[in-house]
């Protein structure tokens, strides 16, 4: 269910590390929980974004919740398929439901996500 | 997730569960939010038929020969016009004009009338309607004897025949019967909170789970889902169907929720009429008016409205519109800036963002 080579927080980001730039998205049990999405309010390419900060918002039909940034950085791009067909995110939170790439400004700070299976066993089942 | 021991719950609750249901504390009931999803619940009710699992809601019984006089002094509506197998939306309203409750008066006969109140204004409703009450009526508290279900959509008379003798298609909209539904003793009535047609079916609550099984097995063939409360509140709003604690509470008063025909000042006095008379010599401020977003956003519960740039009002519902593909919602404005076609700005997280004032009801379905 959740990817070996990426790494997770606990309000339910993701981030897969390419070099300098991490991928960030939401996992499957947080689109899960919030059932249809149907809105996503992501930065603009250059917004700096802080580690545990919020950058954006995801809305489902019956709620708005905000997506923290697992990592610092800079923007680099922004899924714009996204606010045409923000079901992505339900379909395929860990592929092409991604939300922004981020150029790592830290890259230690990955080391304090959780590994995969660590992030199985803290949502469970 | 484990849920607090003090939530209530519906008779229903074990076979929520077995549908793989997402719970939620709604008002203190443990409640389905949803079962496949709200989309697909909403497009279900829209196109075929849908169940819902509305047994949260009071059930208020009012009997004794003067029970009419009681009915009609609490209500906002004309109770004296109904015949017997009628149901009528009124208002119950303090004495300084603001909504107790909304509620269906059913008229069983004119000793008898059934009232379905909201789950979470049930023991409020009872205690004031018995306030009211200086005539030989008595007011029972009903709730504990019914469960109820609500079969919604085009095919919910096809569906809901199949298991009644109750020839539901010489039912006229709000009307009621008392019948049996797979044998079991039910009223059925011809109401509902989606916009579409559908029955309302109360029954014993030991008899929820065979109605519940039935009603999912008759619909089969359609298509019938299983609903939740999420898909009830985007097709009621869709309807622009009132939802206590939003459009309407303490503080409103009927003419600025655009609830005028439910106001009957030439039947006698109610509870309620002298606010009101004062009022409509005085006029409304504000008025409940429907937006379409323009902007990119949902306005939601809550968020502050601006017009020209001052704070002007706020959102009481908004969501997306599944059927219309679009957002939607409603707000309180000023009455004289609430004509359709207003640009308003709805503030989203700090942000202004684009919306016009639209004619309501959002959606209205062919007859």
């Amino acid at each position: 269910m959740y990817p070996e080579n990426y790494r997770y927080t606990k309000e339910h980001e993701w981030v897969s590390v390419d070099g300098d730039t991490g991928t960030v998205g939401i996992t499957h049990h947080a689109q899960s929980e919030l059932g249809d999405i149907v809105y996503v309010d992501l930065p603009k390419v250059g917004a700096a974004v802080e580690k545990g900060a919020t950058f954006g918002s995801v809305e489902s039909v019956k709620a708005v919740s905000d997506i923290y940034a697992p990592i610092s950085g800079e923007v680099v791009e922004v899924n714009g398929a996204l606010s045409e067909k923000p079901e992505t995110l339900n379909e395929d939170p860990h592929g092409s439901g991604w939300l922004v790439k981020i150029r790592l400004r830290n890259p230690e700070e990955i080391k304090q996500l959780m590994a995969a299976a660590d992030y199985q066993s803290y949502v469970g089942s | 997730m484990s849920q607090p021991a003090t939530l209530k719950i519906t008779p229903l609750s074990a076979a929520h569960r077995r549908l793989g249901a997402k719970m939620v504390d709604f008002g203190g009931w443990d409640m389905p939010v949803q079962y496949s999803g709200i989309l697909e619940e909403h497009h279900a009710v829209r196109a075929a038929v849908g169940l819902f699992d509305v047994s949260h809601m009071g059930e208020i019984e009012v009997h004794g020969r003067e029970a009419q006089a009681l009915v009609n002094f609490a209500g906002t509506n004309d109770a004296c016009k109904l015949k017997d197998g009628q149901v009528q939306y009124s208002g119950l309203l303090y004495d300084h004009g603001g909504f107790v409750d909304d509620i269906l008066v059913h008229r069983i006969s004119d000793t008898s009338y059934f009232l379905c109140v909201n789950a979470s204004n049930q023991e409020k409703d009872f205690e004031y309607i018995r306030s009211l009450n200086r005539w030989t009526a008595t007011v029972e508290f009903a709730s504990e004897r019914y469960a109820q279900l609500a079969v919604q959509g085009p095919k919910a008379a096809a569906t809901l025949q199949k298991l009644t003798s109750a020839p539901l298609g010489a039912m006229k909209y709000y009307w009621f019967v008392d019948d049996t539904v797979c044998g079991v003793p039910a009223r059925i009535a011809r109401t509902g909170y989606t916009g579409e047609d559908g029955f309302e079916v109360y029954a014993a609550p030991e008899y929820a789970e065979k109605l519940w099984d039935a009603i999912l097995d008759a619909g089969q063939e359609s298509g019938i889902r299983p609903c939740g409360l999420g898909a009830r509140n985007t097709l009621r709003l869709e309807a622009k169907m009132a939802l206590y604690g939003h459009e309407i509470d303490a503080t409103i008063r009927p003419f600025e929720a655009g609830l005028d025909w439910i106001v009957k000042m030439d039947k006698g006095d109610f509870a309620g009429r002298a606010a009101l008379e004062k009022l409509r010599s005085e006029g409304v401020t504000r008025k409940l008016v429907g937006f379409e977003m323009r902007g990119r956003g949902i306005g939601r519960d809550g968020y502050e409205v601006h017009i020209d740039g001052a704070p002007a009002g706020w959102v009481t519902s908004g969501g997306p519109a599944p059927t219309l593909n679009k957002n939607i919602g409603l707000c309180y404005v000023p009455a004289a800036l609430a004509e359709p076609g207003r640009t308003i700005h709805i503030i989203i997280r700090g942000q202004p963002v684009e919306a016009v004032t639209v004619p309501t009801p959002f959606y209205k379905r062919a007859r």
